[in-house]
């Protein structure tokens, strides 16, 4: 997929660069922009640092796990077939957690857990149960409240105030939950009749 | 509106004195926990960078060859009935595929316009509030063995467009 993409992408680009007449804008971009990106990661690497190390600190103190508990009542409500004190609560709270914290890569593994266990519980089908459709739609409808990576780039390139769009992000981010969250509890409901 | 903007400036710092607070509330070697977590955060850069310097690269060249101008050009139609910036269409198509792909869209953005332009603004935002629908479900279902997905599509494309309106009715009432 992503190899088509790519493919096409330079492809085109070039097409329709000489089409146009732009080669040498076409050649130029091509020196250019790889060395933009090293230029985005080195200012990307400061800040991300800056967020896994204060992450860091708040799981050392015991922090996220805390968040993790109090996320309990919230995943009784979503999945209400889950058995009570099943290990697959604990996956997925973890997993929402690290998405809400912005710790993607920390999320994955525990998702994918969560999805073997809630795979178990429903019988090893091929079909997708209530709650798996849940847990991905709530995962993709974006929980991430602190857009690290979003900071980075518009600071390195120039923003006045790279941490301006924060408070909307975080409006933005709980109005596609919030809608994710409807549907799936109004999908389970329609599904069952 | 204009408060979010102003809330928007300590949220940082809020999270900041919080968790440093707590650590150091319950006796964490908060400096020494900084740095070993700091670490890590130059393994996620470094594995995300051949990416995008690939995809930059194959951006770079769409804009410099205007196949993108042409491509906003030729959608401008619809969006303008919607009253939605053409130049964002792709983003919002290309990030529920793949973000880094769509990340090097939302940099030609900040280029073309500045991240403190109308566009910028939004663009921020609608990352902010989307994630990749493909990639996500493609990763998670197949992972778990599961072939059919029922309605978890519709409700993702749901959330996300959500998240797309609210971004852009944000930005226009705040900025």
């Amino acid at each position: 997929m992503i190899n088509y993409l790519w493919g096409f992408m330079i492809v085109i680009g070039i097409t329709v660069g000489v089409l146009k007449g732009n080669i040498a804008d076409v050649t130029n971009a091509a020196i250019d922009s790889p060395k933009e990106a090293v230029a985005l990661c080195i200012t990307m690497m400061g800040i991300m640092a800056m967020w896994t190390g204060i992450m860091q600190i708040a799981k050392k103190c015991g922090l996220v796990e805390a968040f993790t508990k109090r996320l309990g009542p919230f995943i009784a409500f979503l999945f209400p077939s889950i058995p009570k004190n099943h290990i697959v609560n604990e996956y997925i709270a973890s997993n929402m957690i690290a998405n809400i914290l912005g710790l993607g890569w920390a999320a994955t593994p525990m998702g994918l857990m969560a999805m073997k266990e809630l795979k178990k519980l429903n019988h090893d089908s091929e079909v997708a149960s209530c709650d798996m459709c849940t847990f991905l739609i709530v995962n993709i409808s974006s929980l991430q409240l602190i857009p690290v990576n979003i900071i980075a780039y518009r600071s390195q390139y120039g923003s006045a105030n790279p941490a301006e769009i924060l408070g909307a992000g975080i409006i933005a981010t709980l109005c596609s939950t919030v809608a994710g969250v409807l549907f799936s509890v109004i999908a389970r409901k329609v599904s069952s009749h | 509106m204009k408060f979010l903007v102003y809330v928007s400036d300590f949220i940082i710092p809020f999270i900041f004195f919080y968790i440093i607070g707590f650590g150091l509330f319950t006796k964490t070697n908060v400096y020494d926990e900084f740095i070993k977590g700091a670490k890590d955060g130059f393994k996620v850069v470094l594995d995300i960078m051949p990416t995008l310097i690939g995809l930059m690269l194959a951006i770079g060249i769409l804009r410099a060859s205007g196949a993108l101008d042409l491509l906003s050009e030729l959608i401008k139609p619809v969006t303008s009935f919607f009253k939605f910036p053409s130049q964002l269409v792709p983003v919002v198509i290309v990030k529920m595929f793949s973000s880094s792909a769509a990340t090097s869209l939302v940099l030609d953005i900040y280029k073309q316009y500045g991240p403190d332009s109308q566009v910028g603004r939004m663009v921020s935002i609608i990352m902010s509030s989307t994630e990749t629908i493909f990639y996500t479900m493609a990763v998670y279902f197949v992972a778990a063995g599961v072939k059919k997905t029922r309605y978890t599509l519709l409700g993702c494309l749901i959330a996300t467009f959500t998240g797309v309106i609210a971004s852009a009715i944000l930005t226009n009432l705040m900025f």
